[in-house]
């Protein structure tokens, strides 16, 4: 068999916010780099947004975020995703989002933060970089 | 504990790392698969197809709600198109469908067509064993917005959905061969807007003209609005009925034999051609058939059954 190894994303509007013109193109910009992105829409629950990546089998999830509620939908995102032993799963997120709050969301597990005005190239490229499909063999049990 | 055993458990993860082994071929799978194969059969395949737009996700996200209130668990697989440049995708099926993402009796699996061609994946079937394994009583398949060709799908659901929109045309269209001759059910959806009657009209005249033996299904035309939920328990009823006359009439099993037919030539194939792929990459065998082959020493049938000559006296697959 041949084997073609494709990274899976998930993008999530996690809480009550409508805006999600950024999570579309970012998704946009994920398919022309290759991947194969799932969107989940907008008013998602963490809940949602967890088993949805489980089903799914995703590598990475990008949550974004233009309500002001990312310290407490972020990382209880990274919370279930532990509950539900898939911490391999890697989670970034996006939108407007103080300074002060990128050093607390990466202590709380989130990977990598981005803001507005960011390139989606450097998105793309650090999805490359730090995101691989996993392999048959590692998966944690 | 390996996969397998834990999807029969009914682990979620579990069931998603192996549709995704199955969906990029890696080795292990294939024993996985071996395990999960005499639990599988049970499940009532539903497939729904239709152009993009006609309302597939939404149709399938009511009738989510309406088998899970029969008690029934559900797995959907939901497929969209591959970039042909990127080879990314857009899998956005399961937006209309996310709000029952946390019940435990529903699954829900987006695929990408990765290059395969009919409106499906090259996976799919082997998706479908896995969630009929997992215990699923329906599995729903919603195959990519289709046009006029793309029948796959009829070849792996036990019933299968045409989902049509007002406005798409008018007798002709309805004549044509193709998806409309698959369709063991017809849904008019979006039932509200004009030209419903015209759509619902030309279809029942082209039933007219077929000639449907005494015991044989004639398709039923039904009329939806699925995003207000409108026409669904009539949509549930004929699928009901479609299930029961395909077991009363033995095309049920006539049917389950038709698949493990195409199964098996699948496998046959695949394997065969893997076979021969492997053996191009071992030596130059097959480098200088085909050099016979360009400078006209031999003709491409003698050299296929060649190979296949050496691959029987071989012995190793």
């Amino acid at each position: 068999m041949t084997s073609g190894r494709k990274l899976r994303i998930l993008v999530a509007k996690p809480g009550l916010d409508g805006h999600d013109r950024g999570a579309k193109i970012l998704a946009r910009a994920y398919r022309d780099a290759g991947f194969e992105v799932i969107y989940s829409g907008l008013h998602q629950t963490p809940e949602q947004i967890v088993q949805a990546a489980l089903q799914e089998d995703v590598d990475l999830i990008g949550l974004s975020c233009l309500s002001g509620a990312h310290m407490y939908l972020f990382p209880r995102v990274i919370d279930l995703l532990k509950e539900s032993k898939a911490e391999d799963i890697t989670v970034i997120g996006g939108g407007i989002i103080p300074m002060d709050d990128i050093p607390k969301l990466k202590k709380a597990g989130i990977k990598e933060v981005f803001l507005p005005g960011g390139s989606l190239k450097d998105m793309v490229d650090w999805a490359k970089a730090n995101v691989e499909p996993c392999r048959y063999g590692e998966r944690k049990e | 504990m390996g996969l397998a055993k834990r999807i029969l458990q009914g682990d979620i993860r579990a069931t998603a790392r192996l549709l995704r082994e199955v969906e990029e071929e890696l080795p292990g799978a294939i024993d996985e698969l071996k395990v999960l194969y005499p639990h599988t059969g049970r499940s009532h395949v539903v497939g729904i197809t239709g152009a993009p737009g006609s309302g597939k996700s939404t149709l399938i996200d009511v009738l989510i709600d309406a088998y899970r209130r029969e008690n029934k668990t559900v797995g959907v697989i939901a497929i969209d198109p591959s970039s042909p440049f990127s080879g990314g995708a857009i899998l956005g099926d399961r937006i209309r469908m996310q709000r029952h993402a946390t019940d435990e009796g529903v699954f829900i699996r987006s695929l990408a067509t990765r290059g395969w061609h009919g409106g499906l994946s090259k996976a799919a079937a082997n998706v479908i064993h896995i969630m009929d394994a997992m215990g699923r009583d329906v599995i729903l398949v919603e195959t990519v917005g289709v046009g006029q060709a793309e029948v796959d799908i009829m070849n792996f659901a036990h019933t299968s959905l045409v989902a049509l929109v007002p406005g798409t045309g008018d007798w002709v269209q309805t004549l044509k061969a193709g998806i409309l001759e698959i369709a063991d059910i017809f849904v008019i959806n979006k039932a509200d807007k004009q030209g419903v009657n015209e759509v619902e009209v030309e279809l029942q005249a082209m039933l007219q003209m077929g000639a449907y033996s005494a015991d044989a299904w004639k398709p039923r035309i039904l009329l939806t609005e699925a995003i207000n939920n409108k026409g669904i328990d009539d949509v549930m009823e004929a699928i009901r009925q479609h299930r029961e006359s395909l077991i009363a009439s033995g095309r049920y099993e006539a049917h389950l034999r038709e698949r493990s037919r195409l199964e098996l030539f699948e496998v046959l194939k695949s394997s065969l051609m893997d076979r021969v792929f492997r053996m191009a990459t071992e030596d130059d065998y097959v480098e200088k058939l085909i050099d016979d082959l360009a400078s006209r020493r031999v003709d491409p049938y003698s050299a296929a059954s060649e190979v296949l000559k050496r691959i029987v006296r071989e012995g190793k697959f």
